[in-house]
């Protein structure tokens, strides 16, 4: 089982007619996610991906033409706020935006309001998620993925599949991969996917991969010695990051000395989760941890 | 984006917020004209993107316009940490009473813009936060109501601000809120805020820092980035659309994705060596992209050996291989490389290598790569590690509880989020009893 999407996942396109967005579309088709329609405003009536996939002027009537019930964001940055927003109120319970560069005010209002309306997002700035063997909305490769029992939860994006691939040729499989993304504002935590993998009855342990900037890491150590029943184990990326530097991530940043990798792996080490030196050493961690 | 000092007061003053009169000069000459149009004590202060100016002596009091010029005269051309002082702000001194710091940010955990503020004037927030947090008051913003009146107003009794005080720091608030919106900042700060002698109050130092990702709409402040705060490199690298940062150690290196690269710096590291910088090429792996990459990190005489780190996902690696070697050809270097492929067409990748003319190590793990990158760099032999002991993993087998068919009634696809996360939280210990109900709904 999984969490968040699976084989009935009902997926919408925004920007399918666009570069990133058509050529993704096909990945995800090829993978076998049902992609029932696409978005871009003037381009309704057409057909995109060699003629699979019908779109729509506006989300509203992608959702009642389809009865999509996930949507996801190929749009550029000066977009796709209004992108989030327009699949929100169009009821779209499930949105994964994989837009770099929004504005951070733009995020804070766009949070505001998905708040209000009870609306998921995953991302921005992410590599969307992916749940092996039945449905990928994103970028996340699919073939270095096979299906199993561990959930894997991480702010970053060829990093997860480093750890992805890493697991995969060691036979531990995942059951939902969820890249929530680089930036300071986004949708979906730590906290709400560790959530969602405690109550998945199918997955037994969870690999958290954090990095420096804010303190997600903290707080998810704190649910994790709280909440969970499920061992945990994490790796987080920028020991060596100087303060004051923004490390390619907008949120990756240490500020005013908060949002250290030395005070994550501290906070997460004190509430038991093993946290690896570098990424190869998590399987072994896992394996360790499944006896 | 880091605005200077003069820069964000001319901001400030743009917003109704009091700021001293003053100019900027370039030269000595220059200090001493502004000094006596002003025709009072002037405060002559160095113009650099660091902090502690005032520690470094890069702030100085003149009490007429030869003073003014002599002291200009010093503090131009002198360094501060690394930067060298280019342009002087002269301004009028002011009567010195009080000192208030007042900022705006972005509270990152309750993802609200908040602003800041504190008695202690002239420190650094961050030391106040570190030995008086009490001494803070913090106010976030909602964004659809924006500032109000009475936020603004419990900040300024909080200071112990009282009288006509209110109703000009009310003003000031709100000025300082409205530029943090309209430049996207994540940073607008006065520190201080000075409460004068002539019971005014007054903006003596300022700082704005803008939101990168939101200068599409702000093309005005484009034109006042200072190109001394970046090395050339990096800024030879944002031209590129690479994102580069020069550290100071030997390593070379080039990784796509960001996380990967930080990654990447922490294994060498970790492995007794030392980056020489953050480098994340992105997507796709262009052999001019690469040659770009390969021509910024080679400038930095320190870098001692390069480390190749490229996970192929959707970019397959022996489209990455060919960019690497084709970019060898343009960047002609004897510095020792290593090169680590993995993922999508691994195998092609690597065989594309090991037929190129100018010869690079390849490894298979990110523990190998490391490794020899960091022996490379020292000049000594590679000597692998003996693999760790291999634990066995045994993944729990799962019953399916469920008969197929009532499968898809029995769960949710998509879990909503939930409507208060405190009232959730308050009610998992009964959580197996209050699932049923959840489902039904």
């Amino acid at each position: 089982m999984s969490i968040l999407i699976d084989k009935n996942t009902r997926l919408i396109v925004q920007g399918i007619t666009g570069r990133e967005g058509e050529f993704h579309t096909r990945q995800m088709l090829e993978y076998g996610t049902k992609v029932v329609g696409g978005m871009t405003p003037g381009r309704g009536g057409d057909w995109a991906a060699d003629g699979k996939v019908p779109v729509f002027d506006t989300v509203k009537e992608a959702v009642a033409t389809t009865g999509a019930n996930a949507s996801i964001i190929y749009v550029p940055a000066r977009f796709a706020p209004d992108s989030i927003l327009e699949a929100a109120d169009a009821g779209v319970p499930l949105v994964v935006c994989i837009t770099e560069g929004i504005p951070v005010l733009d995020m804070i209002r766009v949070r505001a309001y998905l708040d209000q309306k009870g609306t998921r997002l995953i991302g921005p700035n992410c590599p969307g998620l992916i749940t092996p063997g039945e449905c990928k909305v994103g970028i996340i490769p699919g073939h270095i993925t096979m299906p199993g029992n561990i959930g894997i939860v991480s702010r970053s994006g060829t990093l997860t599949y480093e750890v992805i691939y890493a697991l995969t040729m060691r036979g531990m499989g995942q059951s939902t991969c969820v890249g929530i993304g680089g930036d300071p504002i986004n949708g979906t935590g730590f906290l709400d996917c560790l959530e969602m993998f405690e109550e998945d009855p199918l997955t037994d342990q969870v690999v958290m991969i954090g990095e420096i900037g804010g303190n997600d890491e903290e707080k998810a150590a704190d649910f994790i010695s709280t909440q969970m029943s499920k061992p945990v184990v994490s790796f987080i990326a920028g020991r060596t990051a100087p303060p004051g530097k923004r490390m390619g991530h907008a949120g990756a940043i240490i500020e005013g000395g908060s949002g250290t990798a030395e005070s994550k792996i501290a906070a997460l080490e004190a509430v038991g989760v093993r946290v690896a030196q570098h990424p190869e050493e998590i399987p072994q961690l896992v394996a360790e941890a499944a006896r | 984006m880091k605005l200077h000092e003069y820069q964000s007061k001319r901001i400030f003053a743009q917003y109704g917020i009091p700021i001293p009169k003053g100019q900027v000069a370039n030269t000595p000459e220059e200090a001493r004209q502004v000094a006596a149009d002003l025709g009072r004590r002037v405060v002559v202060k160095s113009q650099v993107l660091v902090g502690g100016r005032g520690k470094a002596g890069g702030v100085k009091v003149a009490n007429n316009p030869d003073e003014a010029e002599q002291v200009a005269s010093k503090i131009l051309g002198m360094n501060i940490k690394g930067l060298t002082v280019r342009k002087v702000l002269v301004d009028e001194a002011a009567d010195i009473q009080q000192e208030i710091y007042l900022g705006v940010v972005i509270d990152r955990a309750a993802r609200r813009v908040t602003m800041v503020s504190s008695a202690a004037g002239g420190m650094e927030i961050e030391e106040v936060a570190r030995t008086a947090p009490d001494k803070i008051i913090k106010v976030p913003i909602n964004p659809f109501l924006g500032l109000r009146d009475y936020q603004a107003r419990q900040i300024a009794f909080g200071l112990g601000l009282r009288g006509d005080y209110i109703r000009d720091f009310t003003i000031i608030a709100h000025g300082l809120y409205k530029v943090f919106l309209d430049t996207d900042a994540s940073l607008a700060e006065i520190n201080p805020l000075v409460v004068t002698g002539e019971g005014k109050l007054l903006a003596v130092d300022g700082k704005i820092v803008t939101d990168d990702n939101g200068s599409f709409r702000h093309q005005d402040l484009a034109a006042m980035r200072d190109v001394d705060e970046e090395t050339r490199s990096e800024a030879e690298a944002r031209s590129f659309g690479l994102n580069y940062i020069q550290l100071d150690g030997q390593i070379g290196c080039m990784v796509n994705g960001a996380g990967l690269a930080m990654t990447t710096m922490d294994i060498v590291k970790l492995f007794g060596g030392s980056p020489a910088n953050f480098l994340d090429i992105g997507g796709g792996a262009s052999a001019d992209k690469v040659a770009a990459a390969l021509r910024i990190i080679l400038a930095d005489p320190n870098v001692k050996a390069l480390l190749f780190n490229i996970f192929g996902g959707i970019t397959r690696c022996d489209e990455v291989a060919r960019g690497i070697v084709a970019a060898l050809e343009q960047v002609p270097t004897e510095v020792p490389m290593v090169v680590r492929l993995v993922g999508t067409n691994e195998e092609e990748g690597k065989a594309i290598l090991a037929s190129a003319q100018r010869k690079v190590q390849t490894a298979s793990t990110l523990v190998e790569a490391a490794q020899k990158a960091v022996a490379a760099a020292k000049g000594e032999a590679y000597v692998p590690l003996p693999p760790p002991p291999l634990v066995v993993y045994t993944p729990r087998v799962h019953e399916i509880a469920t008969p197929p068919s009532s499968k898809p009634a029995a769960r949710k696809t998509i879990p909503p989020r939930p409507a208060q996360k405190a009232a959730k939280k308050a009610t998992k210990p009964a959580k197996k009893a209050a699932r049923p109900a959840k489902k039904a709904r």
